[in-house]
């Protein structure tokens, strides 16, 4: 996988001689009702030329809703939203030619080749036949896929899919990609993979959009990332900005000899500058940090002070965390905070 | 072999900015994707070959069957039926053809790929269009096995060769015409199923209540009424007049309006359904 198509570097909103450029994606209080069950409830958004925009939920909180509405999928039921500058309800047409969609689930036909499919999108945007085979073959290389090319989809396995995918909206080298939660349901090598295709793409000059259920991809490829709980915007902020309201991660640790507490807890005090909170467990402490690598301080100094340790682990905060802080109910949709589990989660989190 | 591969087209330079971008599809260009459409349909159908058992059993099967059981008793034997039961069985056929244009319309929208269709830069009728052209391929198999079987079976068209032609040709886009009412109902319709179930309640009227089978002036009053309106009796009798007499009758001429109101009422429906639709 050498260099992946796209947009070049200037997009068609940004102008060398206007200051501000035209936002790729501009939102306002768009809404979405399916009966009396409103899926999207004023949501705002604007997305800079270049950037990489992620909309962090859980399952049911309106992410996949509010991008198939910018991507003229879904009528758009109150709001207003614009692409490049171009109004999407008014102008679906152009919009379509200004962005790539990459859904949930692969979008290829499954009675079609990888390389038929690719064809047919060619065809489809205009290319003629041997410019649709050469985009084809050219596409299928770039993405590891020219020795499947004339193999039917239903043989492909998930990670093969999302890649034709994504190089079936690339075809027309969009300006700005919409991908809905690209790695869903993938292995974790493939999602490496899928993470370092995404950032080609920007190196590139695209602009993307991407849902995702997971903080850590979000944290990974996003620039800014707006939390979406239940229709609505709850946080937008850039990664380090959402991690600092939750604290970056957690050392949960536990000595072998719980007399040794204190001495450990003293320790963790004086290298972390941060107050441990002592578990129920016996001889076990967790400690907020604000960098996961502090962690091996901490470790060097048990080593120093020959305190043994009986367990050590570091955890990031989980999405169901940040929606905690954010919202003060778990990611479940279905579920209302409840008393009891209010107290535990912010035991968990302190 | 480096060199032989052909630089990126440079994107850059030619980009042209959102107020250039077309607003609308020309028709030159929904004409092409149209036929790229009517290209993957054909591509389906090469993989799954049961797509033509319907309109390879069905003409073997409707005109021995009909021509054995009603020739007696509607034309005193079956050599003098076939001229009339031949035209009928086409119709019928085409018209059973097209229901499952509808039915498998549905069951392709249901796939993840017409989300990329919607998706893309391009007419909004090319993907129910598109099919629908590639169709034109089972309607004429199924015309000409028709026509095959009433031949092998002792029918011998006073029309001629261009009489023939001219039949199926004109039952062909019959049947082209029609299947926008069943593409309308795979857009609107909730499942294949249901496709299946409407289109028979569509279907069995439209055939029977004609005269496919047996002459009009043996039915009751009320009844003649309705099978002389009915778009399929005109379609019928100017088959019949072209295969048996090589004549083009007022008949053709009644048989293309139907057509062609048919197509201008459920073409706009079935292209709003379906933009509307998700």
């Amino acid at each position: 996988m050498t260099t992946i198509p796209c947009s070049a570097t200037s997009a068609p909103g940004e102008r060398t001689d206007s200051p501000t450029p035209t936002p790729a994606v501009r939102a306002h209080g768009l809404v979405k009702r399916y009966g009396s069950f409103t899926a999207v409830d004023g949501i705002d958004l604007e997305v800079a030329p270049g950037q990489v925009f992620g909309v962090l939920g859980p399952n049911g909180a309106g992410k996949t809703t509010t991008l198939r509405m910018l991507a003229t999928l879904s009528p758009i039921d109150g709001g207003r939203a614009e692409v490049f500058g171009v109004d999407v309800a008014a102008h679906p047409h152009t919009v379509r030619q200004l962005v790539g969609v990459t859904g949930q689930y692969a979008s290829v036909d499954e009675n079609l080749t990888a390389q038929e499919n690719l064809r047919l999108f060619g065809r489809l945007l205009g290319l003629d036949g041997r410019a649709a085979r050469r985009t084809a073959v050219d596409l299928l290389g770039r993405f590891d896929l020219e020795e499947a090319a004339d193999r039917p989809i239903s043989a492909f396995s998930g990670g093969m899919r999302r890649r034709l995918d994504l190089a079936a909206s690339l075809i027309s080298r969009p300006p700005l990609i919409f991908l809905d939660e690209p790695t869903t349901g993938l292995d974790p090598r493939t999602r490496g993979q899928m993470w370092d295709t995404i950032r080609e793409l920007v190196d590139q000059g695209c602009t993307v959009l991407l849902t995702t259920q997971y903080l850590d991809e979000a944290d990974q490829l996003a620039d800014r990332i707006a939390v979406i709980d239940r229709g609505r915007k709850v946080a937008e902020g850039t990664p380090d900005d959402l991690k600092g309201q939750v604290g970056s991660s957690t050392l949960q640790l536990r000595v072998v000899d719980a007399s040794d507490t204190t001495a450990a807890a003293a320790l963790c005090r004086r290298v972390l500058g941060e107050e441990p909170v002592a578990t129920p467990e016996s001889g076990a402490l967790n400690v907020a940090l604000t960098d996961p690598d502090r962690a091996a301080d901490v470790l060097i100094a048990l080593r120093e002070e020959r305190l043994s340790i009986a367990s050590v682990t570091v955890a990031k905060p989980t999405l169901d965390e940040v929606f905690l802080t954010l919202t003060g109910h778990t990611a479940d949709p279905t579920t209302d905070p409840t008393p009891d589990q209010i107290p535990n989660a912010t035991e968990a989190r302190s | 072999m480096t060199t032989l591969v052909a630089p990126e087209p440079a994107a850059t330079a030619t980009r042209p900015t959102p107020e250039e971008l077309a607003r609308h599809v020309s028709l030159r260009a929904t004409v092409a994707q149209t036929l790229s459409m009517a290209w993957r349909a054909t591509l389906k159908m090469r993989r799954n070959p049961e797509q033509f058992f319907d309109v390879t059993i069905q003409p073997l099967l409707f005109t021995a069957m009909f021509a054995y059981i009603f020739g007696g008793a509607v034309s005193g034997d079956v050599a003098s039926y076939l001229p009339i039961v031949i035209p009928g069985v086409l119709a019928q056929t085409a018209l059973t053809a097209c229901m499952a244009t509808g039915v498998q319309l549905r069951e392709d929208m249901d796939k993840g790929v017409f989300d990329r269709f919607k998706s893309l830069p391009i007419a909004r009728i090319a993907p129910l269009a598109g099919p629908m052209v590639a169709d034109l391929l089972r309607y004429s198999l199924a015309a000409v096995l028709t026509v095959a079987v009433g031949l092998a079976m002792g029918f011998r068209p006073g029309g001629g060769v261009l009489g023939v032609v001219g039949g199926i040709v004109l039952t062909v886009a019959a049947g082209w015409s029609l299947a926008w009412i069943f593409t309308w109902l795979g857009t609107v319709a909730r499942t294949a199923q249901s496709v299946q179930g409407i289109s028979m309640m569509i279907l069995f009227p439209l055939t029977f209540l004609s005269n496919a089978y047996v002459p009009v002036d043996t039915l009751p009053g009320w009844l003649a009424a309705f099978v002389k309106v009915n778009p399929v009796s005109h379609v019928v009798s100017a088959v019949r007049a072209l295969m048996n007499d090589g004549t083009v009758t007022g008949e053709v001429g009644w048989a293309l309006l139907g057509c062609a109101v048919v197509v201008a009422v459920f073409a706009p429906l079935a292209v709003r359904s379906y933009g509307r639709k998700m």
